[in-house]
């Protein structure tokens, strides 16, 4: 009896090791997306529709993302990389160029999000969501309109003033307060943003990164430098928290949807880059994320407070001097760093 | 007396200071708004949307099947190794505990990249084989390290007084041998279990094929911000730990309690 029982047992888990090694014909596409990123009822409406089967994995930074692609773990079929790994991936001609003619619903993305920066003859990426960098505010405790990066500098504030532990987020707000670019390679400028901001240090009440959304809901500061996405996680949490984008500028991010030279479905992924592309799909995304969308289509059918929301799609005007992060290079990186030292070590 | 409330007060804020903040957690797990600063009354309904979420149902199936199963696996390895292990002498013992003791050390992120590394230089898909095959790996030191002091406890004459008196080797093993250590034995599964429960890095680097457990759920959704449901989640985990650990802490205590004095 006993020795049946192990026998059993043996078999059980000798068989659930071989479990999932069975061969069958229908296509199979590998998603590599950020978690909490899709509404995953879109996946089945696709499968139902294709009979294409979806193995969807999620990843929480595009580092992380890139190491696994990098070591060939999965022949991912879609990713969903960030702008600044969008070029990087490029660079590394780790992406295959999309064939435009099966995407179709390519149309409804805005004409102002198509050759970015980072992918200037939009051959590989097709934007899915975009927001932007801005202030984030306590209106309780800031009364005056907030529509400057002059604020941040503002010594009324002081302590109560929260920024990014970024080298790059953190001098393009410099960088835009100054009227420049914030992908600037002029040394002389970047040490005027320098200074400008080791001036400001003493008001700073932290260098922070994800920490910022609990001490913004939490009352902590009054002011902090924080992406969209977070905005409009915390504004959930706290109502006296509003966003803005300042009227200098601001940085422009995006997240794209690529197909990395692992693929094995070249023509099934671009299909499902075409169906997230579908007015309906890509409503019932925007709807699940809450970020703002390049796609015109999605656009009509959103309610007019939503669209009318400065803080996720702001005006035209404010859109044309925000910019795209490129990827500098490592030589004009090693001075940013070094800047950023002088400027955490002050 | 002074000295003694020291300590008490000492010890009531270490303790004060670890939980908390898990505290917080599980009291805002039954908070009625999103908010986790403002308390909006009683309400089980995170509760609910955790249960009908089919991303959290699937990923809670796989971190117990993977659990379970790593943490049954693990046992059965860690105990025949321990034994061994502990009929070595001198420097070949003194290599092997080092190299069991090697994954223990090892950061979590070494561990995962070397072990998937592993699996791709030996064509294994990354799926669910490749993260139950990590998770046995650095469950399997631990048991170890459960029953090896249990096997130092035994009086080393039994095994061989069972075989004078017409025991074969395995009867002998499975007989008198097994019996004595099996407190150690179901520490280690129960420390296994909690461990596989746990682990986020290399559950990262050796998963793929759309299998995810819940630490890899959790920790993904940081981008769009952690939802409320991940409160109660979190909470169910705590206290699954929390039960498997005084479990475990229960087990040393009592074994420690009914060690038999040695009569030389």
């Amino acid at each position: 009896m006993k020795r049946m029982f192990c026998l059993l047992l043996t078999l059980v888990i000798a068989s659930s090791l071989f479990a999932g090694c069975k061969k069958d014909d229908t296509v199979t596409l590998n998603i590599y997306n950020w978690g909490d990123y899709i509404d995953e009822d879109v996946l089945n409406t696709f499968t139902e529709e294709t009979g294409i089967k979806i193995n969807y994995d999620k990843f929480d930074s595009n580092e992380i993302m890139y190491a696994k692609l990098k070591s060939g773990a999965q022949n991912y079929d879609v990713l969903f990389p960030s702008d600044y790994m969008i070029e990087k991936l490029i660079k590394e001609d780790m992406l295959l160029k999309i064939d435009f003619n099966n995407v179709p619903n390519y149309r409804y993305i805005e004409d102002n999000f198509k050759d970015l920066a980072y992918d200037p003859n939009n051959e590989y990426s097709i934007p899915y969501m975009w927001g932007t960098l801005g202030i984030l505010y306590n209106k309780d405790f800031v009364k005056e309109p907030v529509d400057s990066w002059d604020i941040l500098f503002d010594e009324k504030y002081a302590k109560n003033i929260v920024m990014q532990d970024s080298v790059r987020d953190t001098f393009a707000v410099a960088l835009k307060k100054l009227k420049y670019s914030l992908n600037c390679i002029e040394e002389n400028k970047l040490e005027e943003a320098k200074q400008l901001l080791i001036n400001q240090k003493p008001l700073v009440s932290g260098y922070v990164n994800d920490q910022v959304k609990d001490k913004m809901v939490g009352n902590e500061a009054y002011l902090a430098v924080v992406y969209s996405g977070d905005a409009i996680f915390t504004k959930d949490l706290n109502s006296s928290l509003e966003y803005v984008v300042p009227k200098e500028g601001s940085n422009l991010w995006f997240d794209g949807v690529c197909i990395p030279n692992t693929s094995k479905h070249k023509k099934e992924a671009e299909m499902f880059i075409n169906f997230l592309n579908r007015t309906d799909i890509a409503l019932a995304n925007v709807n699940f994320i809450g970020f703002s969308t390049p796609h015109t289509g999605v656009k009509e059918q959103l309610p007019n407070e939503v669209i009318n929301d400065k803080a996720a799609y702001p005006l035209d005007e404010i859109l044309e001097r925000c910019e795209v992060f490129i990827d500098l290079g490592p030589e004009m990186t090693k001075i940013y760093n070094n800047k950023w030292t002088e400027i955490k070590s002050e | 007396m002074v000295r003694k409330s020291i300590e008490k007060i000492y010890m009531v804020m270490i303790f004060t200071f670890l939980y908390a903040p898990i505290v917080t957690l599980i009291i805002f797990s039954f908070n009625k708004n999103k908010s986790r600063a403002k308390w909006g009354g009683f309400s089980l309904k995170w509760y609910e949307s955790m249960l009908s979420d089919p991303s959290i149902a699937k990923a809670l199936y796989y971190t117990l099947i993977v659990a379970l199963l790593s943490a049954i696996i693990a046992t059965i390895v860690g105990t025949i190794a321990a034994i061994g292990i502990s009929n070595m002498r001198g420097f070949y013992k003194k290599t092997v505990m080092n190299l069991t003791y090697l994954p223990v050390l090892n950061p979590d992120i070494v561990t995962g990249i070397a072990l998937m590394l592993l699996f791709i230089f030996i064509n294994l898909k990354l799926g669910f084989t490749s993260l139950l095959l990590a998770h046995i790996t650095f469950n399997i030191p631990y048991v170890i390290l459960c029953v090896l002091p249990k096997l130092k406890q035994l009086n080393k004459y039994t095994y061989e007084a069972a075989l004078d008196l017409g025991a074969t080797k395995s009867y002998a093993l499975t007989k008198v041998i097994l019996p004595e250590i099996m407190p150690g034995v179901i520490t280690g599964f129960l420390l296994a279990f909690t461990l596989s429960l746990d682990d986020f890095v290399i559950s990262y680097f050796t998963t793929g094929n759309g299998i995810s457990n819940l630490s890899i759920t959790i920790y993904t959704m940081t981008k769009r911000g952690v939802k409320p449901e991940i409160n109660a989640l979190s909470t169910v985990m705590f206290v699954t730990v929390l039960i498997l650990l005084i479990i475990i802490n229960k087990r040393i205590k009592t074994d420690k309690e009914a060690q038999p004095h040695k009569r030389i």
